[in-house]
């Protein structure tokens, strides 16, 4: 499948399901469920240490030999978003970024103009920043703009599991831009998964679908596969949709009964 | 007083960035680990001569599960 890779700003990934790491009830099972998702990008968050409970998370993810993606999750400003980026960078020795600048506390919506703002600062300061984004074309499109690596489109709010409430915004999304599409936040479960392939997304971020499933390990193996087969359909070209019945057996040779 | 990761501590004015992650049992290699004063990043490099001046808030993060 290399021929089908994934590029990010450069780097090659093999697979196209990029997995959270929050809302898992053990490290062991986070673990178990990166290894049955096949994702080698996974997000982690940056906060206070616990003295009593540090390097666990970030030797578990090592070992499992994936590449980490820090976010800036908890952020409600460009400021703070743009600290925390350069906080993350020393941790984890990586310019990689998943932005994400909150506007509102129920609904956790990215706030659009501190998320633009902050962006412009990270890519100018040598990050390749991939922000969490509304499912606005527009906007998509003045983030790459601003020189953003790629662009990560809700599908609906964090954790909702709500699906894709817009398709046609995630389609238009994926022609507005050059960069890579990942669908995040929103998916709730498989389906959601190879929705977000079929519509064009180039890639699928899940986390809670995963973390909070009632098997997670299953769960990840089901989204490796939903992402795959719709990665397939999507090459494949799927019928176009029709009101009346289209007949798949010919009428032909059709012998008088009555 | 300085204030380490929002609670008021004994660390010293004067002592380095160094010095308060080794009360914390943490080498200045440790993985996964950043450090903030004042709103702003203390690098690596810049942990051992960094030293804390009065009222200083100092942040010391890893990594968290999360997104």
């Amino acid at each position: 499948m290399t021929e089908d890779a994934l590029t990010i700003a450069g780097r090659t990934l093999r697979s196209r399901l990029l997995l959270g790491t929050g809302g898992f009830p053990s490290l062991e099972l986070m673990a178990d469920a990166i290894a049955a998702s096949g994702s080698e990008l996974v997000t982690v968050a940056l906060r206070r240490i616990d003295p009593g409970a540090r390097g666990s998370l970030v030797d578990v993810l090592a070992d499992a030999g994936v590449q980490l993606l820090p976010n800036t999750a908890g952020c409600h400003t460009a400021r703070d978003a743009v600290l925390t980026a350069r906080l993350a960078r020393e941790a984890f020795e990586t310019d990689w970024i998943k932005l994400e600048v909150i506007g509102d506390e129920d609904t956790l919506l990215p706030d659009a103009p501190e998320l633009l703002r902050a962006a412009e600062e990270l890519v100018d300061d040598g990050f390749v920043v991939l922000p969490y984004t509304t499912d606005d074309p527009v906007l998509a499109r003045r983030l790459v703009d601003v020189g953003c690596a790629a662009v990560m489109p809700l599908g609906s709010p964090i954790g909702s599991g709500m699906g894709i409430r817009n398709p046609y915004n995630i389609a238009l999304i994926r022609n507005a831009v050059e960069v890579p599409v990942v669908l995040d936040a929103g998916v709730g479960t498989a389906s959601d998964a190879a929705l977000a392939m079929e519509l064009g997304c180039d890639a699928v971020m899940a986390a809670s679908a995963i973390s909070r499933a009632q098997d997670p390990v299953r769960m990840a193996r089901a989204m490796r596969a939903a992402v795959d087969a719709g990665r397939l359909a999507r090459g494949a070209g799927r019928i176009p949709r029709r009101l009346y019945a289209t007949a798949s057996t010919p009428n032909e040779g059709l012998p008088e009964l009555g | 007083m300085i204030v380490l990761n929002g609670q008021d501590s004994d660390v010293r004015p004067g002592e380095t960035v160094a010095a308060v992650l080794a009360r914390m049992g943490l080498e200045t290699d440790a993985r996964g680990v950043a450090v903030a004063v004042d709103g702003e990043v203390v690098p690596r490099a810049g942990w051992d001569s960094f030293a804390l001046s009065h009222h200083a808030r100092v942040e010391v993060l890893t990594a968290m599960q999360g997104g």
